[in-house]
């Protein structure tokens, strides 16, 4: 259950933290940026990465992008906020031109199409694992999941365009929130 | 003739602000921009750009960044990935640090809370799409179900899943 948390880290653990979050990230990083952050480092809580995370969805940008901005704040100011971006971007950044310069030579062979299939099926399992991993260490009340439950089947069952579903649902959900705790 | 990287930087500077939930949101939206508006690549150019990107690890804005580099070298590529994460990330930048000060506040307490569960359904809908695009058959779908559950079970390091994903995958190719 919750694990105990690690004093706060230094720039460089930060650094380092999100490098290796860039780094491991393949079809999407935030299965990978919670095992870093939660399990392994320890900087944040299950319900701390889950709030953080849900700030950085409805916010321009990827959700672990301005996880990764708004967590180094906290820790170190405008220079964490700095550090942990640059070291989410750097790998990938680098590693995407490898990429395509092999994919120009190696696209023909079936095998590298194989593998990277199989990668992708791992990816999409890890996201839905981690999605119901969060869901299960939070345990939340019915109207929470509820809404989960609804931002989902718009999304990916009626394929509603994800600014409508949140400008419906945030409010309502906040709404909630707001009102469960007052009564 | 290729866009100036100022061009480049401009067009993503729109696109960055309406991209909530990720590039990947505003996929079609870079694609009507980049392919049918400005004309700047073909479709099937668009295609293997994007396949690229997500065979890399990292953020999915990244897309942008390989599209940049395809379209003006480095000097693009610098252009489209600071056009595209800049400003969400100065505005999470003000948000976090307007949050991060105030955390204790019942109100701002509440209103993250309310947005936690949209979050997990919304990563539980990605990964529900992503696994729809890469079903391949019967093998893919069990490859989704063990990584799931991998994840579920226990805490190891998801790289574990990946890999195995990689090896089912190319065994599969080999021996089918």
């Amino acid at each position: 259950m919750p694990h105990p948390p690690s004093p706060p880290p230094g720039r460089l653990q930060l650094f380092l933290g999100f490098l290796k979050i860039g780094l491991m990230g393949f079809g999407g990083v935030a299965a990978v940026a919670r095992h870093v952050l939660v399990d392994d480092r320890r900087w944040l809580t299950e319900r701390d990465y889950a709030s953080v995370l849900g700030v950085g969805q409805v916010l321009p940008g990827g959700n672990v992008v301005n996880a990764s901005v708004m967590i180094g704040e906290r820790f170190h100011g405008p220079m964490g906020a700095v550090v942990a971006l640059s070291g989410l971007m750097a790998m990938p950044l680098a590693i995407l031109l490898v990429l395509a310069t092999l994919y120009e030579r190696f696209s023909g062979f079936p095998a590298v199409h194989a593998a990277m299939g199989g990668t992708a099926a791992a990816a999409a399992g890890l996201t839905i694992g981690t999605a119901l991993k969060l869901a299960r260490r939070l345990r939340p009340p019915p109207s929470a999941t509820a809404f989960g439950l609804a931002a989902f089947a718009g999304t990916a069952l009626l394929h509603l365009p994800l600014l409508d579903t949140l400008l419906v649902l945030a409010p309502l959900s906040i709404g909630a929130q707001l009102w469960n705790r007052r009564s | 003739m290729p866009p100036s990287p100022g061009r480049i930087a401009l067009t993503f500077l729109l696109l960055s602000l309406m991209a909530v939930g990720g590039a990947n949101a505003v996929i079609p939206d870079i694609h009507r921009q980049v392919v049918a508006t400005l004309h700047w690549m073909d479709d099937p150019t668009f295609a293997t750009l994007f396949a690229i990107a997500q065979a890399a690890p990292g953020p999915n804005v990244l897309v942008v960044s390989l599209i940049g580099w395809h379209l003006a070298g480095w000097k693009g590529r610098a252009a489209a990935t600071a056009a595209m994460s800049g400003p969400p990330a100065l505005i999470a930048f003000l948000v976090g640090r307007a949050l991060n000060r105030g955390a204790g506040s019942p109100w701002i307490e509440r209103i993250k809370a309310g947005l936690v569960p949209l979050a997990i359904g919304l990563i539980l809908a990605s990964g529900v799409v992503m696994a729809r695009s890469a079903y391949g058959g019967p093998l893919s779908l069990l490859i989704t179900v063990a990584a799931a559950i991998f994840v579920l079970a226990c805490d190891f390091n998801p790289l574990w899943a990946l890999s195995g994903g990689a090896v089912l995958g190319l065994a599969s190719a080999w021996f089918g």
